[in-house]
């Protein structure tokens, strides 16, 4: 995650202490993703030992106070107008395990498919619970939104599964979607 | 207050089969379920399912193979055809992909339409078919023609016109398919607000994310309820106390 261009945007707004930026962050982003503390400080280091940010002192009550550098304004204006990278996809866990699933006798991909199915249409009824709740402020509603529609994506992709599962199923003779009953003969 | 009796609609073991011998089509397999006053329900599944047969067993507009479908305590199949088409006209509300509002008529008298069919006088049914329209939010809408209103608008007369007049079930067959995904969600939100507010909804989609606005979702695979997640309902009971 892109804590560190993050901050640096919060910081473009404006100086701020490390426990203002967690705040605001996490304002911005519903605690979807959250910040500890300690986070904040490496990163804030880290940032200035780049040339960044830099200290302006501290506040009345003793908090270290940022300001961004001009170096730390392209940064975030840099950030702002590339594209994140698609080329390097995240791990998935549940891409792997299905993947794995289909190839490993004895496992009842289908009931795999259906408990994920109830789990994340669970999830995705929490989100759809959280937006009819209240008003939400832009960037949180779109925070949500963007878990509403990967829950979504999620669903109809195991729905395409299941559909190819069955596909196959019919047209080999062995059935892969269901359990076999003797996996020496599969073999 | 017995809790079964918030039941406003009931499929117990409903099996629905088109044609026979060879060509035989099991559309609905032994499915049973309850919706509670206050309850939003979803029904998912692929083309094929059964969801749609489903939807049109809930409202009366077909009988089930064996099994009975009961709305509000009364199984359809005693009523009748003349009492079944009243039950359409007084208890049902249906809302439907493709809107089907009347084209001649204007918002106020698509809405006002069920109501004077089954008797009410026209000043009495076009009041409460404004307050529909008044509630729906479209109430400065009331005098337009379908063809002068956005898919969003026509829907939401189409949702006005499936609750005038205190209907306790709602049916919706994917009411939100011919919009885009914000006006969409509005209609959801108003289909929410309505079972909130004590109606028995039942929502087929094969959107999750529409789906997700219920307090329950039911899968159907090939005529059978597969799996079902949300509240227990147990606990909508408690709830559509409050």
């Amino acid at each position: 995650m892109s804590v560190k261009q993050a901050l640096l945007a919060l910081l473009e707004q404006g100086p701020r202490y490390g426990y203002q930026l967690r705040t605001e962050f996490e304002q911005r982003t519903g605690s979807t993703w959250p910040l500890n503390v300690g986070q904040v400080y490496t990163t804030l280091t880290r940032l200035e030992r780049d040339g960044l940010v830099e200290a302006d002192g501290a506040d009345g009550e003793g908090h270290v106070v940022y300001r961004v550098t001009d170096a730390g304004r392209d940064e975030v204006a840099a950030w702002f107008t590339t594209p994140v990278a698609r080329t390097q996809p995240p791990r998935d866990e549940l891409a792997i395990k299905l993947a794995l699933a289909v190839t490993t006798p004895g496992v009842d991909v289908g009931t795999v498919i259906q408990q994920q199915r109830s789990a994340t249409m669970a999830a995705l009824q929490d989100y759809t619970r959280l937006k009819r709740e209240g008003d939400l402020d832009l960037a949180w509603g779109l925070v949500l939104d963007s878990l509403v529609f990967s829950a979504e994506a999620e669903i109809r992709w195991l729905d395409h599964c299941e559909a190819r599962l069955r596909r196959a199923a019919l047209e080999r003779p062995t059935p892969v979607a269901t359990n076999v009953e003797t996996p020496e003969v599969a073999r | 207050m017995n809790p079964l009796s918030s039941t406003v609609l009931h499929l117990d073991t409903v099996t629905r089969i088109h044609g026979e011998g060879a060509t035989e089509v099991r559309a609905l397999r032994e499915v049973s379920f309850r919706v509670a006053a206050g309850e939003l329900v979803a029904v998912m599944g692929p083309s094929g399912s059964g969801k749609s047969t489903l939807l049109t067993m809930a409202g009366g507009l077909d009988a089930p193979t064996s099994g009975t479908v009961s709305v509000e305590g009364v199984d359809l199949a005693t009523l009748g055809n003349a009492g079944r088409a009243r039950m359409r006209r007084t208890s049902v509300g249906y809302v439907f992909q493709d809107f089907n509002l009347i084209p001649a008529l204007s918002a106020v008298e698509n809405v006002a339409l069920p109501m004077e069919l089954d008797g009410v006088r026209s000043r009495a049914a076009r009041a409460a078919a404004r307050a529909a329209l008044e509630e729906v939010g479209i109430p400065e809408l009331a005098d337009r023609f379908p063809d002068h209103m956005s898919g969003g608008q026509q829907q939401r007369v189409a949702i006005a016109r499936a609750v005038v007049g205190e209907r306790r079930l709602i049916l919706a067959d994917e009411p939100t398919g011919a919009l885009d995904s914000e006006t969409g969600e509005e209609i959801l939100r108003l289909l929410r607000a309505r079972c909130d507010a004590g109606a028995a909804g039942v929502l087929v989609t094969h959107e999750a994310r529409h789906a997700a606005w219920a307090d329950r979702v039911v899968f159907l695979r090939d005529g059978v309820v597969v799996d079902e997640t949300g509240a227990d309902p147990a606990d909508v009971l408690l709830e559509s106390r409050r």
